[in-house]
């Protein structure tokens, strides 16, 4: 052990907490090293100095400081978790207010319904253009003549949907 | 049979303010004194303390013992001294430890307890003494000083303190050597000149 890895050790060493091997090393530092033997003799002294250091006292109104402190603090109940905060419940009954408020507004409806109806027949049209082959394909097979000399089936005709896979 | 800390502190979990009025009883002096010197002002130290009572009673219900509880509150009493000192909070209370020693200590702190030295001479040198031990710990660096105050004064382990200032235990042994060392430097004339009779028990931590 040379002086820069006493560093770890010297003050385990002196607190009587080092590994008997590490402390084996440190002794056998100190025996070698003037330095470091003043080192240790130093802080042994600064140690004692810091024992000369006052003690301080909580002051007599501290324990009430704390009480007062916890006092503020919310208790947990039984019912607590059921009890809104009252950022909550003022959020709730501005909610529901403004809920009123806008159903006092009839006539808003009517567009709506409107807009909805355009939108539902453009679609109608939309899918009815799209199923035009089909339907022309359908036109040509229901008006075919070699159709007529197929035995009839049993059931009533096949889905449409099923027929202009052929 | 005395309770531990950790059945203290499940028993105020479990709801029983009188574990907590236990715990306030037995911790407020430490809690004060290192935060006291950490701070270096009275009344920092104790609005400080009182916080760090307030986080304990708050933390109550998510508390369980993976620690120690004094790591735990020193942590958080370490925590909060450190972050007081950087965002200023306290800086305008703050009783200057950085003027000379002689001008800082002229006044007492209202609660420290009082020397009981037969004559006025020997209290005005002994009260010089602690002026100059107390300036010169309270001039190391944060983290070394907060290592001093929970080696020598709260006697913790080394893997307690290195919990409390989130280090390794090898780099927390450095640390308390380089404080030890600047502290050498800085109270050599103090050592050479030891009173016959020191104010306090002066015993070394070794032979305890």
């Amino acid at each position: 052990m040379n002086c820069e890895e006493i560093e770890k050790n010297l003050v385990a060493y002196l607190d009587i907490k080092a590994q008997p091997s590490e402390r084996r090393q440190v002794e056998t530092h100190l025996s070698e090293c003037a330095a470091c033997r003043e080192r240790a003799e130093g802080f042994r002294l600064v140690w004692g100095l810091l024992d000369e250091l006052p003690m301080v006292s909580p002051s007599p109104a501290f324990d009430a400081g704390v009480r007062a402190r916890v006092a503020q603090e919310p208790r947990a109940g039984l019912w607590t978790w059921a009890v809104p905060s009252p950022r909550l419940a003022l959020a709730g009954f501005a909610l529901v207010m403004l809920s009123l408020w806008l159903s006092s507004f009839p006539p808003a409806r009517q567009p709506v319904v409107a807009v909805t109806a355009q939108a539902q027949g453009s679609e109608a049209e939309f899918r009815m253009i799209k199923d035009l082959p089909v339907l022309e394909d359908f036109d040509v097979l229901a008006n075919f003549d070699a159709l007529s000399d197929l035995p009839v089936a049993p059931q009533a005709m096949p889905e449409r949907s099923d027929q202009p896979q052929m | 049979m005395a309770r531990s800390d950790v059945q203290l502190m499940l028993d105020v979990k479990a709801g029983d303010d009188s574990s907590f009025e236990l715990l306030l009883r037995k911790y407020r002096t430490p809690l004060v004194n290192f935060l006291y010197r950490m701070v270096r002002n009275s009344a920092t130290a104790e609005d400080l303390a009182q916080e760090v009572f307030l986080r304990v009673y708050r933390a109550r219900k998510d508390y369980a013992p993976s620690a120690k509880f004094t790591t735990w509150m020193f942590r958080i009493a370490t925590n909060l001294a450190l972050n007081s000192r950087r965002d200023g909070r306290y800086q305008q209370l703050e009783v200057s430890i950085d003027q000379p020693a002689d001008a800082g200590e002229t006044e007492q702190p209202a609660f420290e307890i009082p020397d009981r030295q037969p004559g006025i001479e020997r209290e005005l040198i002994a009260r010089d003494r602690a002026a100059r031990i107390r300036q010169a710990v309270e001039s190391l660096p944060e983290k070394q000083r907060a290592a001093v105050l929970l080696h020598k004064y709260q006697e913790m382990d080394y893997d307690e303190i290195a919990r409390i200032l989130q280090c390794s235990e090898s780099a927390l042994k450095s640390l308390l050597f380089r404080a030890y060392e600047t502290l050498r430097v800085e109270l050599a004339p103090l050592a050479e000149a030891r009173p016959a009779r020191p104010s306090m028990p002066v015993q070394p931590k070794a032979e305890r």
